[in-house]
């Protein structure tokens, strides 16, 4: 259960209270009419899902009704910063020298990009008993 | 029976006060202050379980958490049944009932031993996957067997009597555990000013201290956990919450406690004297920071028939003689590995029993206590351990043997002691588990022989969690931890923490042996337990290496280790120790599995709290609730909402009154409203109020169709679509001001739809000046309908009625039974329709004063079955039953509701340029008329075109609603079909899961009053 600052209320409040609503960052393209199909489909329904620092939209459903971001990691949970709608984030990866890539988790906890095979795979990864 | 196994002094128990209690049908007499186990081995009962897959004698083993065998159904009635408690948390109280989960018809004499005996062969591990699993068909079969053998307890089969309670709770610092480490990390944060919450799963605070030789402040120590205790009950600022068990460790320092309060005296509240009250609370506590002073749990060693009644860990049976002056046999074998554990043979000694001798695996043990264990006179065997117990119901004797630890072999002959308790000591493993539920591993310390917890952010970690054993480092630990995290939440104490003066004890290094090699190899040697709960040995985990798994988490899965209630807390250091001794690695290679919450089993009581019954899900009333209560409404769950269904009126027959059935019923009101009037309680729609400049540009924005027209007074139907064309809901918004609008939504769409158009104005379109809000429960919205309608209505209003003044798609402000209302002329039932809106709390009156004058008109309540049918012989969609995600508005031939000239690129409008949008074979909505009108068909029924194609069959569609329409004497239905517009006419097939086969139309989905005339009279 996150424990999220919200920076309309200028509080920190439970996870109850919140939604997430995705990526955050996704910009509409200003001229629907005259972007592609590849582009229109972009938007629509690419998303990043990097092991990392990760920016969301959220909005405070059961407090003041407000959209902000959260920067979050998604391997610590750990939110790093919210910041109203409007702003950019001061936390990001390529700022924490994270490395950043598209891939999956392997399941001795590494890290492989799409495609690629597991190097030394330990299969040490727990799964629900 | 006696108390043989109690001694008459010592112990933190009561003599005076006698407690009688059952277990298995036998009564048997405590003391207070014992746990079930302490009074089970104060009257020498042994044997307390069978076990789970061999069905052997199990007896109580440790004296905490840890147990893995003593494990209990409590309850005196039904009512009061709680499986799974472990005998050794479970305070004794007058007339307890237990009985063992396992073994029938009896502990002793188990039939099951026969199975478990050959099933020594039948149940290698991975039994149940190379057993049970085929046939599969069986598998239920076999499952039911084994769980009846196995008895992993029983839930009760009649209602919990008790209440449970939640509670939010917030702090500084979190103390978890009250041990010397916990207890000094509490004192040191509550002194620097932090709010502490320090909970602790005993019945007493004091944890390893109030069994503790050692003196603190040269008393002992339990004295000072008095004075400490009451230190911190005496501050404000600190909660204490004995009794309290922290289970889960979850994001951002948000910990979960089951707090038990009547347990310990009843099996239920009202049995404790404490009718009404809570029986136990769930904390859940958000902490700016954690302590974690969990502690270690000793291990045992591994060898041959270490499972036999009367074998223990070695610090549980110090436990039993210092807390609850029980000593639990009459000659003891300690073996060891490590110096700590010589306190059992000490504290047995001094109890006045025979310590035969202590085998100490190492070559030349020379610390502190083993210098006092010689200078006791007792035998000291080094270099050698137990290989073996003998004895079936109890321990009879240990044979001992030289060993060589590093080579995994006995090295000397075998020397028979005679003695009926084993206790072993392997080692510490830090209490990690909490550390490791958000999924931080945790790393192996070469130098401590156990896992200590990873970094988790907000957590420190305090005394015995982190390889701090001795009770002066633990104390200093407890109390440097304390400060810490008091830092850390802002608060910095005055100065440093004085302690108790504790002695330093010199000790030598513990060895690292898990399991004893025996004469035998593991696989033909007498059984050697690792995981106790599971039945797991020695041999499982080597031949699960052999078969080659060789990740612990599938050694794990394979075998059991580790699993259920117990969660590998005596076995999973020994079980990866062993099975990296078979794979040639060494265990941080091998690596642990990590822990899941729950760390012990938490009631459903406590985890489901107050939500059950009435309180498990908000149910959400209309103010004209009460009405349909009282006049029978059935009702049906729209979301949260109670909403009538229909209204079953008592119906005369065959000289019998009985109810209509709900056929009879929606009959009536379909019939009542297509010829005379009927009324609906529509209160529940969803109503969003919007203002603003660009009110109007913003709804031209969110909807399909064009807004800039909409004069004050009238009222448009509007299409959603999400960016992707899809339909997402729908609904009527009527013009009240050149800036002021009123939109309805879905009854289940109203709280998704605000917050999508609270999405798009924050986060697209910021500089549009709009504002929204939910307005559904301000209004009541009453829904007169039927051709009497406005001869009804206009009884009642002064609002002008006159068809050319208000006219369909219009709405008037006006008075109501005397009241101020909105009337909107729209119609979802095709009919000429009024839906009334008025303030919530007039709502009553308006409806009853509509059917004081109703009466001459037959006015008919009708509810959502009505309203379906209604709608559907219209052809009107509902968003979500006759939409899925995957359907446009062309789809649904409403093309009339699309704007595709409109100026700016309104939500949707792309994705219905794309070329998949505009394909001829896309799923449009059809009506469907079955050929034999008897027929409703199936919603969800798939179309086909050819009935008598081989299976798979090619799939055209499906059925979306449908009923039994009463004007058309007929089932009839709407449907999606690929391609259905150019259908028309056509026979389509409906084969069912029964084997027949049904024949429908596609027709117009507009099955009454195609012109539209009736709802504009
Ligand atoms: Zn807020």
């Amino acid at each position: 259960m996150f424990y999220i600052f919200c920076p309309y209320c200028d509080e920190r409040r439970e996870e109850e209270e919140f939604h997430p609503s995705g990526q955050a960052h996704i910009t509409r393209p200003a001229d629907p009419e005259n972007c592609s199909d590849e582009e229109w489909g972009d938007y629509l329904f690419f998303r990043d899902n990097p092991r990392g620092i990760h920016h969301e939209l959220w909005v405070h459903r059961l407090g003041c009704r407000k959209f902000f971001n959260i920067t979050r990691d998604t391997t610590t949970y750990e939110i790093l910063e919210t910041y109203p709608m409007g702003e950019r984030p001061t936390v990001t990866a390529e700022r924490a020298g994270v490395r950043q890539e598209q891939g999956v988790q392997t399941a001795d906890g590494g890290w492989q990009t799409v495609g690629a095979r597991p190097e030394n795979s330990k299969l040490n990864e727990e799964t629900p008993s | 029976m006696s108390q043989h196994n109690r001694l008459n002094q010592g112990g933190r128990i009561d003599r005076s006060r006698s407690l009688s209690f059952t277990f298995n049908g036998q009564r048997y007499q405590g003391f207070a202050g014992d746990t079930l186990a302490s009074a089970l081995l104060a009257n020498g009962v042994d044997i307390v379980n069978r076990s789970f897959k061999y069905s052997r004698p199990r007896g109580i083993i440790a004296a905490g958490a840890d147990e893995p065998s003593a494990i209990m159904q409590l309850g005196a009635s039904e009512a009061a049944q709680v499986p799974n408690v472990r005998a050794t948390q479970q305070a004794l109280y007058d007339g307890l009932v237990a009985r063992s989960t396992n073994g029938w018809p009896s502990v002793q004499r188990d039939v099951m031993s026969w199975v478990g005996r050959l099933g020594g062969h039948l149940m290698p591990p991975g039994f149940y996957y190379k057993t049970f699993m085929a046939p599969a068909s069986m598998w239920m079969t076999y499952e039911k067997w084994i769980r009846k053998g196995a008895g992993l307890g029983r839930s009760p089969a009649a209602s919990d009597p008790d209440i449970y309670d939640h509670l939010n709770q917030h702090c500084d610092v979190l103390v978890i555990g009250a041990g010397p480490a916990g207890l000094g990390a509490a004192l040191s944060a509550a002194r620097a000013g932090a709010r502490v919450i320090l909970c602790d799963e005993q019945e007493e605070m004091g944890g390893s201290l109030l069994d503790s030789r050692e003196s603190l402040d040269d008393a002992p120590a339990a004295d000072w956990v008095a004075k400490a205790v009451a230190e911190l009950d005496a501050m404000e600022s600190v909660t204490l919450l004995p009794r309290t068990t922290a289970n889960g460790y979850h994001d951002h320092n948000f910990v979960t406690l089951h707090e038990r309060r009547t347990e310990h005296l009843a099996d239920t509240a009202a049995g404790a004297g404490r009718e009404g009250e809570v029986r136990s609370r769930l904390h859940r506590v958000r902490a700016e920071q954690v302590v974690l002073a969990s502690g270690a749990h000793e291990r045992p060693l591994v060898y041959a028939n270490n499972d036999v009644p009367g074998n223990m860990v070695a610090g549980a049976v110090s436990t039993y003689i210092r807390r609850y002056g029980v000593v639990p046999g009459q000659k003891l074998v300690l073996t060891t590995n490590n110096d700590h554990a010589y306190r059992a043979a000490l504290d047995w000694q001094e109890a006045g029993r025979d310590v035969v001798a202590v085998v100490d695996s190492r070559a030349n043990p020379d610390g502190e206590l083993v210098q006092q264990a010689r200078d006791s006179g007792i035998r000291v065997i080094t270099g050698s351990a137990v290989m073996e117990g003998k004895g079936n119901q109890r321990v009879s004797g240990a044979r001992v043997v030289a060993i060589d630890t590093p080579r995994f072999v006995v090295t000397g002959s075998i020397e028979e002691l005679d003695c009926d308790t084993i206790a072993s000591s392997g080692g510490y493993s830090p209490v990690v588990h909490l550390a490791s539920h958000t999924g931080k591993r945790p790393q192996w310390r070469d130098d401590l022989l156990g896992f200590v917890p990873g970094e988790v952010k907000g957590m420190h970690y305090a005394g015995g969690v982190q390889g701090i054993y001795a009770l002066d480092e633990s104390l200093a630990d407890g109390a440097r931890a304390g400060a810490e995290a008091a830092r850390a939440g802002g608060f910095e104490a005055a100065g440093a923490m004085t302690l108790p003066a504790a002695a330093s004890r010199r000790e030598s290094a513990t060895e690292a042996l898990y399991q004893v090699p025996h004469e035998k190899t593991s696989l033909r040697a007498p059984k050697q337990f690792v995981d106790f709960q599971n039945d797991v040995t020695a041999a499982a985990i080597e031949l699960a290496t052999r078969e080659g798994f060789e990740s612990i988490e599938h050694v794990k899965r394979y075998t059991a280790l580790g699993f259920g209630t117990d969660q590998g807390k005596l076995g999973n250091i020994n079980g990866m120790a062993i099975a990296a001794r078979c794979l040639h690695r060494s265990i941080p290679e091998v690596g642990t599995t990590v822990f899941r919450p729950n760390y012990t089993p938490v009631t459903f009581g406590a985890i489901v709290g107050r939500h059950c019954r009435e309180l498990f899900d908000p149910e959400r009333y209309t103010a004209l609730h009460q009405w349909h209560v009282e006049n029978g409404a059935e009702f049906e769950d729209v979301g949260q909402w109670k909403r009538p269904w229909y209204f079953p009126q008592k119906r005369r027959a065959d000289g019998q009154e009985r109810l209509e059935t709900m056929h009879e019923a929606v009959a009536r009101e379909c019939l009542a409203v297509r010829q005379g009037v009927g009324i609906l309680d529509a209160s529940t729609l969803g109503k969003i109020d919007i203002q603003g400049p660009d009110a109007r540009e913003f709804l031209g924005r969110v909807y399909t169709n064009k807004w800039a027209k909409l004069a004050p007074g009238r009222v448009r139907y509007g299409v959603m679509c999400k960016d992707d064309g899809m339909v997402m809901d729908d609904g009527t918004t009527s013009c009240l001001g050149d800036n002021h609008f009123l939109m309805t939504t879905t009854t289940g769409g109203a709280a998704s739809v605000l917050e999508w158009l609270e999405l798009w104005h924050q986060t697209e379109w910021p500089e549009l000046q709009v504002y929204f809000n939910s307005v559904t429960d301000h209004w009541a919205t009453i829904t007169v309908t039927g051709p009497e309608a406005r001869k009804l209505f206009s009884e009642v209003t002064d609002i002008d009625l006159d068809r050319e003044q208000f006219k369909f798609m219009d709405w008037r402000e006006g008075r109501v039974a005397g009241v101020p209302a909105r009337v909107f002329r729209i119609s979802f039932t095709g009919e000429l329709a009024f839906e009334i809106n008025v303030q919530a709390n007039y709502a009553l009156h308006v409806w009853k004063t509509l059917f004081a004058h109703g009466e001459k008109y037959d006015l008919t309540p009708y509810g959502t079955e009505t309203m379906h049918v209604l709608r559907a012989e219209k052809g009107l969609i509902i968003a979500g039953q006759d939409t899925d995600g995957s359907v446009t508005p062309e789809d649904l031939g409403m093309h009339w509701a699309v704007g595709y000239d409109k100026p700016f690129a309104w939500i949707g409008k792309r994705a219905l340029n794309r070329p998949d949008t505009a394909r001829e074979d896309r799923k449009q909505l059809v009506g469907l008329k079955p050929k034999d009108p008897k027929v409703v068909l199936e919603e969800g029924a798939q179309i086909v075109l050819d009935p008598d194609q081989a299976i798979p069959m090619t799939m055209m569609g499906h059925v979306t609603s449908s009923y039994y329409s009463p004007v058309l004497e007929s089932g009839f239905a709407l449907a999606v079909l690929k391609g259905g517009r150019k259908r028309m006419g056509e026979t389509v097939y409906l084969p069912m899961s029964n084997g027949t086969t049904h024949e429908a139309e596609v027709v117009s989905t507009i099955f009454v009053d195609p012109k539209g005339e009736r709802q504009n009279v």
